[in-house]
């Protein structure tokens, strides 16, 4: 098949257009390009972090970031969370360290380890025993931390890979769960009405395709390795993940189809839950927190006694 | 041909000439969710495939 553009063989094709390297390479910085200002991702006086696990996602956003604030004179640095998961983060982390090397970036990790005590290994034995699943735990104090970093870096946005599959799951699930509320805090930017110690969230590759990121960066010639976490095939997500990319398959576009949809709500989701979501500090760390005492917290207390 | 599958860190060697759609349905691997190498180069699933290629096939399902 030829490039839709040029006469170059395809290397992609997507809803009845293919593209050669080249085209595919600028139609992905198109895209991105596009969203950040489409949305107004990024202002000229932001502080940039770009939350990075090394994976193939946060490579590609990180890349984007860079020449996105190169252009515009934006400052901005990478943030890495190592949540101690044997034989899978370490692996990830050396995949960002020479990233970050070879595009002459700044980085820096926090760990689980030393912010908690334990490593996530550590706190998912002691949690299956208090029913605590591995992605619960993991996504609350991994959140809580790209806040904390970002926020004690001076980042005044905090940049995640959330692509196209991620928003989708995320929309789907919280339908399954009859949980709207939960929705009305996704989109390409989240967080801007909490409280001064919440660094707003943007997600410049909200667009783009998983598949389309690995093409970017095999194609990009990133050095990452094929690597999944090993709690995920414990999750609901992976569920509703494997089931989504079956319907993509029979119908391409229906990711894209879910994700414009959930747009068009998403305004009307935001003033019906605007009044729910009176943030506050936790009484304990004083983070932005929905209750008294915030999740982070609650977790601590439950699972970081020695 | 040699067939590499990334996901599951496995090789197989199949004695065919067919389409990549037609290897990744023998295969029972939906298209969605990987990436298809040949000689280094990405092919699309109507790329006739011989018995002496190699492809990789690349999951684009990662992360967690």
């Amino acid at each position: 098949m030829e490039c839709s553009s040029c006469s170059k063989k395809a290397v992609y094709s997507n809803q009845g257009r293919s593209y050669c390297k080249d085209h595919f390479l600028n139609y992905f910085e198109r895209k991105v390009f596009r969203t950040i200002r489409k949305f107004s991702l990024i202002k000229h006086e932001d502080k940039i972090c770009v939350a990075a696990s090394g994976g193939k996602d946060s490579l590609a956003v990180l890349y984007m970031i860079m020449l996105y604030c190169k252009k515009y004179n934006i400052d901005f640095f990478a943030l890495n969370i190592d949540e101690g998961i044997a034989d899978y983060r370490n692996h990830t982390i050396n995949d960002l360290k020479k990233f970050c090397k070879k595009y002459n970036i700044t980085y820096n990790i926090i760990s689980f380890k030393e912010r908690f005590g334990f490593t996530l290994d550590e706190l998912i034995k002691k949690g299956i025993e208090k029913g605590k699943k591995p992605c619960t735990v993991c996504g609350i104090l991994r959140r809580t931390l790209l806040n904390r970093g970002a926020r004690e870096l001076g980042a005044t946005k905090l940049v995640t890979g959330h692509n196209l599959d991620d928003e989708s799951q995320a929309y789907l699930m919280n339908l399954f769960l009859g949980s709207m509320k939960h929705s009305a805090a996704l989109g390409p930017i989240t967080g801007f009405n909490v409280n001064n110690k919440f660094v707003p969230r943007i997600k410049p590759l909200y667009f783009i395709s998983e598949k389309e990121t690995r093409l970017f960066a095999f194609l990009k010639e990133f050095d990452v390795h094929f690597s999944e976490c090993p709690n995920i095939e414990l999750s609901f997500r992976a569920k509703v993940r494997d089931k989504l990319n079956e319907l993509e398959l029979l119908r391409g576009g229906t990711k894209n189809g879910i994700v414009n949809a959930f747009l068009e709500v998403l305004p009307t989701l935001k003033e019906k839950y605007k009044n729910t979501k009176s943030f506050d500090y936790c009484e304990k760390c004083g983070d932005p927190c929905a209750g008294k005492i915030c999740n982070a917290c609650v977790l601590e207390e439950e699972l970081c006694q020695t | 041909m040699k067939v590499f599958i990334e996901k599951e860190n496995k090789q197989v060697v199949l004695d065919k000439e067919c389409t990549a759609k037609e290897l990744l349905i023998e295969l029972g691997i939906n298209a969605t969710t990987v990436i298809l190498v040949k000689n280094n180069e990405t092919i699309l699933l109507d790329e006739k495939l011989s018995k002496d290629d190699e492809v990789r096939i690349l999951s684009v399902v990662s992360g967690g």
